[in-house]
């Protein structure tokens, strides 16, 4: 299928990628399903002022999934943990013009930061 | 398309019109060609049009060992499993109402029988063993007293693998069950004698082997004779099995395709076999990688290769300086994984992880080369990427996490 540019560009040039070491300061979020074709894990770097330092991903899935896992990891550094749990899936969907048929990655995408910020919490609750 | 165009490795698809069968065709299309009817018999154009359908009749014939009377041109596999699918189960109805498939056959065959089954018809869709293959005891076991048709394929589209048409066809023979046998992909690549098989139909189509698109056969056994219902009605063309006026040029070309493929399969496959294993052997030392169905019983041009831990769609887009294909149809709404494959038992990483590289006349061996250095970092970019590769690496067992199924 024909994907678009920006899907291409964070295809060819994924931002981020890269694991963390578990510790206290480090959310992890990892959502999907082999059986289903795409498993997202995305883990933020959380400052003591509830600030994402930073954010890496990976991600087992398609083109569509891959972009936008990567997107969403440029999206969250510098925010708060409220802010980045804000983000909507059609976002993504809209920056990235995934076509309908692809519109459930965007939605793997934000519950896969929504998994991470509760991990996060839980951890440092 | 891109001005530089990707190295075409899907030969299963479709493949290009030789230029051997080109030139044949042109003598029959234009105002100064035999352009004739085959079905006019009052006129030169009408003659000489149909003497050209006769000996094309006889080169489509030879290549699979029958008679040349027991060739009914048709407009392509599917139409030819169409009919001879329904055919015969309508023919048969009051006989019986049982047919017996294989999960892996091409839809032209599983979607007839579904038309059937909404007929009130019975089918039993048979599980292949993991290696693709029929079990010739399932196969028995699910025959019946009011079964009148088994319909099997000779080579798998997506895998390749050569089911033992002669042993399945003497067990229908043993209880005067039809056989017909899906050839679309065996025909020019397999050697087929149908005048000493035991199989009562089969169904042949020209673009899989270098001949145009838009035309097929289907083979009817003349002794003993096999009836059918047609199923499409007209001017009684091709003895009342399948009406409409004979497509001249395409019927030209296809024999020449087959006359073509005679001549030169032996050579052709052993080729084949060596760019194949060219290609298996260079990616073969990457971790976690499996061919897809029986190594052994496998068209040559064919190999069906799961890279574990990378995901089909995302691996075609990597590859995008190749012409594949994959078993993983992410692109539809149900992420459903390649039915071949699930039949075969593959767990469902594995079925979406599977690329068909299917090789041919015009395959060199420096686009092998190529292939293999596109492959390898492909498939190694995607494992850097891959959350499921850490896991594989860290000796995490993926089957022991429970996933949300989404």
């Amino acid at each position: 299928m024909a994907y678009g540019e920006k899907v291409l560009d964070h295809y060819e040039n994924p931002r981020n990628v890269g694991s963390f070491e578990n510790e206290g300061n480090i959310g992890t979020g990892m959502v999907g399903a082999p059986a289903c074709g795409d498993v997202m894990k995305l883990q933020i770097k959380v400052s003591d002022e509830g600030v994402i330092e930073d954010a890496v991903f990976k991600t087992y899935g398609c083109g569509s999934a891959i972009a936008s896992s990567s997107l969403l990891t440029e999206w969250v550094k510098g925010k708060t943990l409220d802010e980045a749990q804000a983000i909507k899936n059609t976002e993504i969907a809209e920056e990235l013009a995934l076509p309908p048929v692809k519109i459930h990655c965007s939605v793997l995408a934000e519950d896969a930061i929504n998994a991470a910020i509760a991990d996060y919490r839980q951890k440092n609750n | 398309m891109s001005e530089k165009k990707p190295i075409y490795l899907d030969y299963s698809a479709t493949t290009p019109i030789d230029e051997r069968v080109i030139t044949e065709m042109l003598k029959y299309m234009g105002p100064e060609s035999n352009f004739g009817n085959p079905a006019s018999r009052s006129h030169c154009f009408g003659w000489v049009a149909e003497a050209a359908v006769e000996t094309a009749r006889k080169q489509v014939a030879d290549l699979v060992g029958a008679n040349p009377k027991e060739i009914i041109f048709t407009s392509g596999a599917t139409e030819s499993d169409n009919l001879a699918i329904k055919g015969i189960a309508h023919f048969n109805h009051k006989r019986g109402k049982h047919i017996v498939t294989c999960k892996t056959e091409h839809k032209a065959v599983l979607d007839s029988c579904r038309q059937l089954e909404r007929e009130g018809y019975e089918v039993t869709y048979l599980d292949p063993m993991s290696n693709g293959l029929i079990d010739l005891k399932v196969l028995e076991g699910a025959l019946r007293d009011d079964t009148t048709l088994v319909s099997i394929m000779h080579v798998n589209n997506e895998i390749g693998v050569i089911q033992d048409i002669e042993a399945i066809g003497k067990i229908c023979r043993e209880r005067k069950i039809t056989f017909h046998v899906d050839g679309a992909q065996s025909a020019g690549k397999v050697d087929i004698d149908l005048e000493n098989l035991p199989v009562d139909l089969m169904s042949f189509s020209a673009h899989k082997i270098y001949g145009p698109k838009g035309i097929g056969a289907l083979y009817v056994q003349r002794k003993p004779r096999v009836r059918l219902e047609a199923q499409m009605h007209g001017g009684g063309h091709e003895r009342g099995m399948r009406s409409g006026t004979l497509a001249t040029h395409q019927i030209v070309g296809m024999g020449e395709a087959f006359r073509i493929a005679k001549e030169e399969m032996a050579v052709e496959n052993e080729r084949l076999l060596k760019l194949r294993n060219k290609l298996y052997d260079g990616v073969k030392d990457m971790e976690e990688v499996y061919i897809n169905g029986d190594v052994d019983h496998r068209i040559a041009g064919n190999i069906n290769i799961s890279f574990n831990y990378v995901e089909g769609e995302s691996l075609l887009m990597a590859l995008k300086d190749l012409a594949i294909s994959s078993g993983s149809a992410c692109t539809s709404a149900s992420l459903e994984p390649s039915y071949v494959l699930r039949a075969l038992g593959r767990n469902d990483e594995l079925a979406h992880s599977s690329i068909r590289f299917t090789m041919g006349r015009y395959t060199t061996e420096e686009e092998i080369d190529r292939t293999i250095k596109y492959v390898r970092t492909a498939v190694e970019k995607l494992r850097e990427l891959s959350p499921l590769w850490d896991m594989y690496k860290a000796g995490i067992d993926l089957n022991s996490i429970e996933w949300a199924a989404h």
